[in-house]
């Protein structure tokens, strides 16, 4: 029942924000700031009280109710480690989005509010959803408020911007659709039960050739969302064009629940299809990541330099999902936290630069930390982060990502994929340069950052340095529903499979240190190797 | 003969017709506005009460001609509910638009209208069928029309004379040529003998068939026979325009669906295929030409093309899904453009209907509770979650899928997808800020006049809005009303 209870509070406080912004324009920012602590403040309490490493049981919390009988479909939430993961990261951000937000949104500020908790409501709804109609209903909910939030308080370009995320999302979210539906009359012809609900769809058995365009639907939904190469172009504008909030939540949140719709419903619902889609889907991440390097690299916005980043960033979660590995997989998880981290933070940090100085184009900053010295070190912390430096979160996900898929069946594209390494220093150190060092271009008189900023910026980056030195605290919560979901997702082949449980791996991911991670690794490669041969095969 | 049951059974139609004699009388005594209007809401709501007590548990046949059931009886209530809610933007549109002018007569004309499309939805024979509609389309050509100073309602009254007149002779022919190489214009009758018909009868019979979907097809507004639509709508005042849209057009697909059922027409591959060509065509068509469109009647014209289209997806898949998702979509549909061309008549300034879509412009922060209801009629065309157009257009794709009707539901898909460009264009037009007004909290106008009209279909707005809400989070008890008696 909490779980309904944070989307009713969620959805509470928008709509009281947006009442309380009648007197005056504090009240929707304080009673957002509160409703979003107490959001976070809950999922502390459901981390703290229930840690999953220990229970063997699916679901922490799950609640189901009657919905639309008759079509089978039902109000069925679930939690488990990689959702709550997901709401803890949903919850933080939006106690960040509302700060952040605090001055630079003047006006309209209780519609603002509203649409922004509504947003955070519908994610929510997306993590937690077990039914594959109120997925989808979640999915399409987290549309509309986000259309608002770009089209009417972004930048210059809203509209057309607004428009294009609009219809990207809601076509392939249309796509996905279908796909339900075939599954929904799939598993209803097979069974002669018609059902929405996750758990019983969940191993339906289907020739490989409607398996496989099934499955498509919901690929192309997801990929979207995480803007893989082709279907990317939505995302730079959309980014660019948004508020600070906005994009906080497009790149923190919104590109997530892309990750987590292939590693929630893609790779279970569908395991010999997903199997037969990896060459390709390992392709098309590797070329994110190296394509979205290249035109991070080449820009000359702030906040379009940072779009390409996600998009890079993205790719690595294709390239760890379809690898198949618990590493990867551990390491994808890694990547969807600590890039919502990174990205968010450097977004806000260029919709500081443009609050003050009303510009995002690189040729105009120069030199800045002379004026800024602040942001300027939260800014070199972030870009840091983002090309992946030990001791930081990035690292940790890039190098579990490579490792693993390197154990899969795909070495040549990951060792390609290695060369981001590379690339991730030339775009990030050009941030540096470009912003913060180098020629005053022209001399700004600015503001560095203030209480509430530093706040914001101190909290995240006391976030990644943590996840940087103590990764195990995502990986404990996190080990039960990967490894379920690899279950999953392998073809059974009887007579190896004793051999697979014999070797333990238990403690490959509980590990403080990151340079640990790679010694203990390095010294279990063939061991794991072998699982994996066993896995992919 | 006619029995008391039969009387019975038709009751809510006996009254309306008795009403309009008694509202014409009530004219000739005493030409009043408000008289007239409050007349006609009252004798609406007799009739409504008269479906709820009514209502039938068993179908009963009135010879061949009509029959009394349940899910005739559910069309009647929505088309008494639609009329109740245009009789009251009439009246607001009639008063404000139309000042000086004779006004009463709209009503009896209103009502004439609906008791055509009542009768219409009972009907299972060709006769009664042909003057049910030729009822309706009547009493629809001088409502049109009805304000007779403007060019564009004259032009619009004309057109549709003209083309109805012409359709109606193609369902006129088709139905003699069907009568001919069957024998019967039951449509029961018809399931029964066209299976023994072959040969030079059969072709008459097909190219009956053919003809009649000309008919009907021009009713419906389908593409190809869909020309008429937006300058009628463009012509005619909001609330007839949205009666067309919802009372005309609904009680045709009551018509179609009990036709396609009764004489079992899915027997026919050629005609399955030719109203799925016309679904696809109307689906893609309609949604492709509203892009177009900067006068808001005129795009919601051609959406309700595209509508009508994803509606016929369900009529065509049939089996146990299609007619209820027909019905479920039909209804949720019913309800939004009501709202929708309500609202128009809201917006509108005295003298000037609001068409243009400048109109709308920086409405979000000049009149908050109408754009925000605006948003939502039009997010609920455009079929997304939290409104009863997404849980509307959810069945229909389901009953597609089921029958694996894939090119039908694929152009499903891509309409609607092209649909949301048109109708985020109209929200994000509400959005912008007016350039030079400088937005003002609260409405100024303070007229007393208007304040009432204001209130009365304020009301009638927020009501409908709360239904297109109510209906996209929990549609449950609307769907097992309608499964009831599919």
């Amino acid at each position: 029942m909490i779980l309904v209870w944070i989307i009713i509070l969620l959805m509470g406080t928008g709509l009281l924000a947006w009442l309380a912004s009648r007197w005056n324009t504090f009240l929707p920012r304080l009673i957002s700031l509160a409703g979003t602590i107490t959001y976070f403040g809950i999922t502390l309490w459901l981390w703290h009280g229930h840690d999953p490493g220990v229970g063997n049981q699916e679901w922490i919390i799950s609640y189901t109710a009657k919905w639309i009988p008759t079509f089978g479909i039902q109000f069925k939430l679930a939690m488990d480690g990689l959702s709550l993961l997901m709401l803890l990261l949903t919850s933080f951000l939006g106690v960040i989005c509302v700060l952040v937000s605090w001055k630079e949104i003047n006006s309209r500020v209780g519609f603002f509010h509203f649409n922004l908790l509504f947003e955070l409501a519908g994610i929510t709804g997306v993590f937690l959803s077990l039914d594959l109609f109120l997925f989808y209903f979640s999915w399409e909910l987290m549309l509309v408020p986000m259309y608002f939030l770009i089209s009417i308080w972004g930048h210059e370009d809203r509209i057309y911007a607004g428009k294009k995320f609009f219809l990207f999302t809601q076509a392939s979210g249309l796509l996905m659709l279908l796909s339900i539906l075939g599954l929904y009359f799939v598993h209803g012809q097979n069974t002669g039960v018609y059902t929405f609900d996750y758990e019983q769809l969940v191993g339906t058995t289907m020739a490989p050739q409607i398996g496989f365009i099934l499955m498509l639907g919901f690929v192309v939904a997801f990929c979207v969302k995480l803007s893989t190469v082709p279907l990317h172009s939505w995302l730079p504008d959309a980014h660019t064009q948004a508020p600070t909030a906005g994009s906080v939540i497009l790149a923190g949140l919104l590109l997530k629940t892309g990750a987590y719709g292939l590693i929630r419903f893609a790779l279970p619902l569908f395991p010999e299809a997903s199997h037969r889609l990896a060459p390709l889907a390992v392709l098309l991440g590797v070329v994110s990541i190296l394509y979205g390097a290249k035109l991070a690299f080449a820009q000359t916005d702030f906040k379009r330099l940072v779009a390409y980043i996600s998009v890079s960033h993205m790719g690595f979660i294709l390239l760890g999902v379809y690898s198949f590995n618990e590493m990867a997989m551990q390491g994808v998880v890694m990547q969807m936290i600590v890039h919502a981290i990174s990205t968010g933070a450097l977004f806000i940090i260029a919709g500081a630069v443009y609050d003050r100085i009303h510009t995002r184009d690189l040729h105009q900053m120069g030199g800045l930390w002379r004026q800024v010295p602040r942001m300027g070190t939260m800014g070199l912390v972030f870009v840091m982060a983002s090309m992946g430096l030990p001791g930081l979160g990035n690292f940790i996900a890039e190098i579990l990502i490579l490792i693993g898929s390197y154990q899969g069946d795909f070495k040549v594209l990951t060792v390609i994929a290695t060369v981001i390494l590379i690339t991730a220093t030339a775009y990030a150190l050009r941030i540096m340069q470009k912003v913060f060092y180098g020629k005053e271009h022209k001399v700004w008189k600015i503001p560095d950052f203030d209480v509430r900023e530093m706040i914001v910026m101190l909290s995240l980056t006391g976030v990644i340095i943590w996840l940087g030195w103590y990764p195990a605290s995502v990986f404990r919560v996190s080990q039960t529903p990967v490894q379920k979901v690899i279950e999953k997702v392998r073809i059974p082949k009887p007579d190896q499979e004793e051999e697979m449980e014999s070797v333990d791996r238990a403690d490959i991911f509980n590990i403080a240190n990151p340079v640990d991670v790679k010694y203990v690794t390095i010294k279990k490669v063939d061991q794991v190797q072998k699982i994996n041969l066993i896995q992919t095969e | 003969m006619i029995s008391t049951q039969d009387i019975t059974g038709l009751l809510p139609v006996v009254i309306l017709g008795g009403g309009i004699l008694l509202t014409l009388l009530l004219i000739a005594i005493s030409r009043r506005h408000v008289l007239t209007f409050v007349s006609t809401l009252l004798i609406l709501t007799a009739s409504l009460i008269a479906v709820f007590v009514n209502w039938p548990a068993q179908s009963h046949a009135i010879d061949e001609l009509f029959v009394v059931d349940a899910f005739g009886y559910y069309y009647l209530a929505l088309i008494l509910l639609a009329t109740f809610v245009v009789a009251i933007f009439g009246y607001l549109s009639l008063r404000d638009f139309y000042p000086e002018k004779r006004k009463e007569e709209f009503y009896p004309l209103l009502m004439l209208a609906a008791l055509g499309s009542a009768m219409l939805v009972f009907s299972t024979h060709f006769i009664t069928f042909f003057v049910s509609l030729e009822i309706m389309s009547i009493s629809l050509y001088s409502l049109i029309a009805y304000y007779r100073e403007r060019p564009k309602a004259i032009e619009a009254g004309l057109k549709y004379l003209i083309l109805a007149a012409l359709a109606a002779s193609f369902l006129l022919l088709g139905m003699a040529l069907v009568y001919a190489a069957t024998g019967t214009m039951a449509f029961h009758d018809l399931a029964t003998i066209t299976p023994a018909i072959n040969g030079t009868s059969q072709l008459m019979l097909l190219a009956g068939f053919a003809l009649m979907i000309v008919g009907i097809g021009f009713e419906l507004a389908a593409v190809p026979f869909h020309m008429w639509t937006p300058d009628i709508y463009e012509g005619a005042s909001s609330p007839i325009s949205a009666f067309i849209a919802t009372v005309a057009k609904g009680s045709i697909v009551a018509l179609l669906l009990r036709f396609f059922i009764m004489a079992d027409l899915y027997r026919f591959g050629n005609i399955v295929w030719v109203f799925t060509i016309m679904s696809v065509l109307s689906m893609l068509i309609g949604n492709i030409l509203a892009l177009f469109q900067n006068n808001v009647k005129r795009m919601l014209a051609y959406s309700s093309i595209a509508h009508f289209g994803y509606l016929m997806v369900a009529i065509i898949a049939g089996q146990e899904m299609g007619p209820p998702a027909a019905t479920f979509y039909l209804t949720i549909y019913v309800i939004t453009i009501l709202a929708a061309f309500g609202l128009i008549t809201l917006v509108s300034k005295s003298q000037e209907e609001a068409i243009d879509i400048e109109d709308y412009q920086g409405l979000f922060w000049k009149r908050p509770i109408l754009a925000i209801a605006f948003t939502v009629s039009l997010l609920s065309l455009a079929g997304i979650p939290l409104t009863a157009g997404f849980t509307g257009k959810f069945f229909v794709l389901t009953a597609g899928v089921g029958q694996a009707q894939w090119l039908l539901v694929i152009a499903l898909v891509l309409g609607s997808t092209i649909g949301l460009y048109y109708y985020l264009r109209l929200i994000v037009v509400m959005m912008h800020q007016e350039k030079d007004v400088v937005p003002v909290a609260h409405p100024v106008k303070k007229d007393d006049a208007k304040t009432s009209s204001i209130l009365a279909g304020g009301l009638a707005i927020m009501l409908l809005t709360i239904f297109v809400i109510w209906l996209g989070t929990y549609p449950s008890w609307l769907l097992d009303l309608i499964s009831g008696f599919h």
